[in-house]
């Protein structure tokens, strides 16, 4: 069987339900070792203290915002190159859980700057390009929402996906290309990573929980708008043949 | 080529062209995006005195002084140039000798810069306290001063 193959919506349902409480009880695992290891093991910072517990939410959604518009964008290729439905339920379905975590990432930040740069909110290209993504993420709902026929609306959300992919490698580079008073990478950058491993490790851990938290919450969405077109072409073909 | 690859080579195409379009923005901006100046900036001359702008380096080591009250007057370094800073304020928790700080205010003719914020900047690197404290009593601990030679 060909990998497209599971990638239709019946053969989709049935496969989503049989892996789903698998993937909550991962999800419950690691979040029960990843809260553990934060507030437990991990050692305060030697300059930030405590306040750096912050990090370890703070980080991951950051990366899972990017990430949630990576898999919208190959969800978008999907729509527009290879026409697939699941494509567009995929998108349309991971739009308010990226906006969501960029939000929380945002308003984690905040909390962490007050204390330690001593404002809430800096215009610098870090967190511009962050409010950025959330506005991109709020319009592409708006937009998905304005649009009636289904069809339509999937493309016209596929090609603004597509156009705001532009913003993430800004996001990631933004602290390298320009100085801003966001700090650089500590963990993916040349030369290894800048973080003690006793706070890496949670920090990792917290992120693989996060992922499968988004996994989590984009496989229920996904089912409900599965169900929810069937009913809206039942209804259609019912409306069709009472006239 | 079949449909597909049509449509895929029309959508990479427009992507590169939207990249490039962007790209090239950006570089005009560059000036614009940068969040501060350095000193090193400063001593060449690329601002006017009376413009408002943010000053950005180290605070530079047994430079701090309190005057009378909340008064506070510190050098701000790249490595290269150091710059006078005089500020009336309550100074956030990670600001001292040594540590990354962008201060926002005016040059005045006198060179000295007159700032009305202070922030304080964290540098990418996260340790243990007994982490920080043994790489300093064996010597290895680096001055951030060392990498702080400014972006350009």
């Amino acid at each position: 069987m060909r990998l497209i193959d599971y990638a239709n919506p019946t053969r989709f349902l049935s496969l989503s339900a049989a892996l789903l409480p698998w993937i909550v009880g991962v999800t419950v695992v690691l979040f029960a070792v990843g809260f553990y290891l934060v507030f437990f093991v991990a050692p305060a910072d030697y300059q930030q203290g405590e306040t750096v517990k912050i990090m370890y939410i703070h980080v991951p959604f950051s990366w899972l915002s990017m990430f949630c518009y990576m898999t919208m964008a190959a969800s978008a290729l999907g729509t527009l190159v290879w026409r697939h439905p699941l494509a567009d339920v995929s998108a349309k379905c991971a739009a308010p859980i990226g906006a969501a975590f960029t939000f929380l990432a945002l308003a984690t930040g905040s909390l962490w700057g007050k204390p330690m740069w001593g404002t809430w909110w800096v215009w610098d290209a870090r967190l511009t390009s962050v409010l950025v993504l959330f506005i991109m993420y709020l319009g592409l709902i708006a937009l998905q929402e304005t649009i009636e026929d289904p069809a339509r609306a999937a493309k016209a959300g596929a090609i603004l996906t597509l156009v705001g992919v532009v913003n993430i490698p800004i996001i990631k580079f933004s602290v390298d290309w320009w100085n801003t008073l966001h700090q650089p990478s500590s963990v993916f950058r040349a030369g290894g990573s800048t973080i003690a491993t006793s706070m890496l490790v949670p920090l990792l851990v917290m992120a693989v929980a996060f992922t499968f938290l988004f996994l989590v919450f984009h496989l229920m969405a996904m089912r409900n708008e599965i169900l929810r077109r069937r009913i809206r072409a039942m209804r259609m073909i019912e409306a069709a043949g009472v006239e | 080529m079949t449909r597909k690859q049509k449509r895929l080579t029309l959508i990479g195409f427009a992507g590169l062209v939207l990249a490039v379009a962007v790209g090239l923005v950006l570089f005009a901006l560059n000036d614009r995006i940068t969040f501060f100046t350095s000193p090193t900036d400063l001593a060449q001359g690329k601002v006017k005195p009376g413009t408002r702008l943010r000053l950005g380096g180290l605070v530079e080591d047994g430079s701090i002084k309190r005057g009378d009250g909340t008064v506070v007057r510190f050098r701000v370094t790249d490595g290269v140039n150091a710059v006078p800073v005089t500020y009336t304020g309550i100074l956030p928790d990670l600001f001292r000798e040594g540590q990354g700080t962008v201060a926002e205010g005016m040059i005045g003719a006198d060179g000295e810069f007159k700032a009305d914020t202070v922030l304080a900047k964290h540098d990418e690197n996260y340790m243990p306290k007994e982490v920080a404290d043994a790489l300093k009593q064996s010597g290895h601990w680096q001055e951030e001063a060392a990498k702080a030679t400014p972006k350009k």
